[in-house]
């Protein structure tokens, strides 16, 4: 591809016929010597959605941290509405009708919905809150993200993560918006809530703001984009209009080459009970769950945020101390019984289970340690000998799986908060592969990781389950959970509603499942 | 498993170990920052004073630091841990008056009197760590308390006098030889104690565990890794060098005062804070620590011989501690702003 910018080929539907509101002109960014942006240059219209997508690692976090202010470019430069655009911080940006949404919330947990949308300007009188009036503006800003039950006197820390993204989307909804980047706004929302989203976003549009959607979810950007911005490496390497494009194609130009389809997979032929789960309960969020999984099989579990898939998992691994219930685990000589709880996360390690975190950055990894040590953490007996740390083998064990899960790195010792989402979910992945768990419970493994790496995690978990080994995969993602398992339960409300076997499924029934008991 | 049909994405991967691993951001980078400022104490001191520059001054420092050496190791995997031990200075003054007790009253060699000083100080350290642990409550309430009522112990224990022990437990104040110009058998002590406990940091799992629950403990106990042994160990082994900095000092002394280690804790804090080790855990070196130490040493040596008054030499190691918190600060985030 060519470095230069690329021109738009064919002339836009209406949005581009409106005013350039935001140009960026040849940027780059590069942090010491790396570079991570390289001569970025595209117009963003008024009322126009564009879609920034691409691997993680390509840039589009960067992009976005640039256009809002968190990080200066190194080079190039921007307008905003033929100004110059140079915004020292992220209020400097805000102050000028550029705001983002990240991935990362930032809401005050401590505090109520209420005063964490008014931050800033909460109505009082010399210093006095006035609650009432409180009240009535944060009830406003809900009601037109379609959140009018949710009491704005609740405390945030007390919402479920969905719901936390969308009062933090609504709090960027002020008058004097001009563009609104979204990073991976739907990460978290049940399907409904991003309709609402998306209703949200076609409002703006109207009103004439500019919006930067940012996102792995090729069918969303399908939906709502008009045009589409294909990253790769740090380059713009495609612009167009979206209407037309198809996923494969985006997906080849995001990796460069063409990736294989999210294969059907074959119907896998599996062994005898691994796991036996019976009548697991931890009021509220569980309740009376009974399943089993089997040697060799991937038992995926549905459910909308908050229908008690994590809390199950975390149950299932001792990480969490459940009511009662009964757990049996299968082995070739014997069988134990758990009633109801392990009796910390080591025993069910000892047991042979595993557990892939939701939550990476706070539940699984060390960020400012190498990559090396977050492998090793937890198989320190496969790099020691009489309590000594061997550096050698401990590098070594960090290159094995670099290589075998085509880790993106400069090397073992790369500290892991500066690798991509993917990339950092690898290393968790290695970890545990370390293990050689009989039973793997994988919580949203895919989450926040882009194409090329979700292609590398299913490769791993289809060869687990070749070898034998039961894995449980609790997914938000229909289209996955139905390309890689063989039976997919449903869990709506806490409860197991209903479990499907490969052939037996469609996306329509699992999602009607998961709706089941409102 | 083979890699052969996974995309070979290694074009924006150049091989950029080399700067990863500059200079600055490794520990060398630390060591020199503060070698030099050990430099600038002792090249000044020595200008202003015609009497620094000498062996005597250096013998004295290097007698002067055994205790507050040994103590600064344990404070170094406390703060590590995320926490902070602030009755160091009465569990020290709690084993010499329990020394001294065993040896004017019970008539017990100095050996064995030594040997239960330090199983009290074990004791004193371990009910730090128990407490916090089984309870969760910050290690600084707990130690809070500790600090007072191991303080009244020692109080009791002396009947709140001085206790005169005599040359009884010289041996570890003894010069060991005089061709080392009388440098003691505690400094040398001091010095395995550095070096056993940067081993222990560095190269053993029970470090790693340190580090990583100083990191993410969350992650440690979802990893299969049971943080609180690690931390009542910890506790443990601190209130057993806070003993052995009492020993110390009784030797010195030849008495078991009551009063010994008033204050100490926020030296000790200090020199690990000079070190680079975080007061929020996961970060910290045990060689840095010691290099603190001395900085600590040398800028009180130094302040004395010239003369400077209590007042100043208390205003000026203040503000010789923030500004080495400031310069490490930046050089941290300097070199974490450039991944």
């Amino acid at each position: 591809m060519s470095s230069s910018s690329l021109e738009l080929a064919t002339p836009l539907h209406t949005a581009s016929s409106q005013a350039v509101v935001l140009q960026l002109n040849h940027l780059s960014k590069a942090y010491a010597q790396t570079p991570v942006l390289e001569d970025i240059s595209l117009s963003l219209h008024r009322g126009e959605v564009l879609a920034i997508t691409g691997e993680n690692g390509a840039g589009k976090s960067t992009v976005s941290k640039i256009i809002c202010g968190l990080t200066p470019a190194s080079n190039g430069h921007m307008s905003l509405n033929g100004q110059a655009y140079r915004p020292i911080t992220r209020r400097d940006a805000e102050a000028q009708g550029v705001r983002m949404v990240l991935q990362e919330l930032g809401l005050i947990p401590t505090l109520t919905v209420a005063e964490n949308l008014l931050m800033g300007h909460l109505p009082n009188t010399l210093g006095w809150m006035n609650r009432h009036q409180l009240h009535q503006a944060a009830s406003q800003q809900l009601k037109k993200m379609g959140l009018e039950q949710l009491d704005p006197d609740t405390l945030v820390a007390d919402l479920g993560i969905g719901q936390q993204q969308m009062v933090e989307i609504a709090r960027n909804l002020q008058d004097d918006l001009q563009v609104l980047i979204l990073d991976e706004p739907t990460a978290m929302l049940t399907p409904r809530e991003s309709t609402h989203l998306f209703k949200q976003i076609a409002e703006l549009k109207a009103k004439g703001v500019a919006i930067i959607y940012v996102s792995h979810r090729l069918e969303e950007l399908q939906k709502i984009a008009d045009t589409v911005a294909v990253l790769r490496d740090g380059r713009l390497v495609d612009l167009r209009p979206m209407a037309g494009v198809q996923e494969k194609e985006l997906v080849q130009r995001m990796v460069g080459h063409s990736v294989a389809d999210l294969q059907e997979q074959a119907a896998r032929p599996s062994g005898g009970i691994a796991m036996q789960i019976t009548d697991m309960t931890r009021a509220p969020a569980v309740k009376n769950v009974s399943f089993e999984v089997h040697h060799g099989e991937v038992f995926g579990i549905a459910g909308l945020v908050g229908s008690g898939r994590t809390e199950l998992l975390r149950l299932l691994f001792g990480a969490d101390k459940a009511d009662s219930g009964e757990i049996q685990i299968h082995a070739p000589e014997r069988t134990l019984k758990i009633t109801p709880n392990w009796p910390s996360p080591l025993a069910a390690i000892q047991a042979g289970i595993g557990l892939v975190t939701e939550d990476r950055k706070s539940q699984g990894l060390f960020l400012p340690l190498s990559i090396a040590n977050n492998i090793s953490m937890g198989n320190t007996v496969r790099i020691s000998a009489s309590g000594f740390v061997s550096k050698v083998r401990e590098q070594a064990l960090a290159l094995k799986w670099i290589q075998l899960l085509a880790i993106r790195c400069f090397g073992a010792g790369q500290s892991v908060g500066t690798l991509s989402g993917g990339n950092q979910q690898k290393v968790v992945f290695a970890r545990w592969l370390e293990k050689d768990c009989d039973i793997l419970l994988l919580d949203e493994p895919t989450r926040g990781v882009d194409v090329g790496a979700r292609a590398d995690l299913y490769a791993q978990i289809n060869n687990m389950a070749a070898k034998g080994k039961a894995i449980v995969m609790v997914s938000s993602d229909l289209r996955e959970l139905m390309a890689v398992c063989d039976r997919i339960a449903v869990m709506s409300a806490g409860r197991l509603v209903a479990t499907f076997k490969r052939g037996h499924w469609t996306e329509q029934g699992l999602l009607e499942a998961a709706f089941a008991q409102e | 498993m083979s890699t052969s049909n996974l995309p070979q994405n290694t074009a924006a991967t150049p091989d950029l170990s080399k700067q990863q691993r500059s200079f600055w951001s490794s520990p060398w980078a630390t060591y020199l920052g503060l070698f030099l400022v050990l430099l600038a104490l002792v090249v000044f001191f020595s200008l202003r004073s015609e009497y620094f520059w000498s062996k005597d001054t250096f013998v004295t420092i290097a007698n002067d630091i055994p205790g507050l050496a040994v103590m600064a190791v344990g404070m170094t995997f406390v703060l590590m841990i995320a926490g902070i031990d602030l009755s160091v200075g009465s569990v020290l003054a709690l084993s010499a008056a329990v020394s001294a007790l065993a040896i004017l009253q019970w008539q017990w060699s100095p050996m064995l009197a030594g040997l239960l000083a330090l199983g009290v100080g074990l004791l004193c350290g371990m009910l730090n760590g128990a407490i916090s642990v089984i309870w969760q409550i910050p290690s600084f309430i707990v130690s809070l308390g500790l600090l007072e009522a191991v303080r009244g112990t020692a109080y009791l224990v002396t009947d709140s006098r001085t206790q005169y022990v005599g040359d009884a437990m010289g041996g570890l104040a003894q010069p060991i030889s005089s061709s080392l110009g009388g440098i003691s058998v505690a400094f040398i002590m001091a010095l395995a104690v550095v070096v056993l406990g940067h081993i222990l940091l560095t190269r053993t799992i029970f470090g790693r565990y340190v580090i990583g629950i100083g990191t993410n403990e969350e992650a440690m106990r979802l990893a299969g890794i049971d943080p609180r042994p690690i931390r009542i160990s910890v506790f443990a082994a601190m209130g057993l060098l806070a003993a052995l900095a009492g020993l110390m000092q009784a030797a010195r002394l030849e008495a078991a005062d009551p009063n010994a280690g008033v204050g100490i804790e926020l030296k000790v804090i200090a020199a690990v804070v000079i070190g680079g080790t975080s007061l929020m855990g996961g970060r910290g070196s045990v060689i840095a620590t010691f290099f603190g130490v001395l900085i600590i040493a040398v800028l009180e040596a130094g302040l004395a011989q010239i003369g400077a008054s209590e007042p100043s030499k208390r205003i000026i190691t203040g503000a010789v501690i923030v500004v080495a918190v400031i310069i490490d600060t930046v050089r941290q985030r300097r070199s974490a702003a450039t991944h």
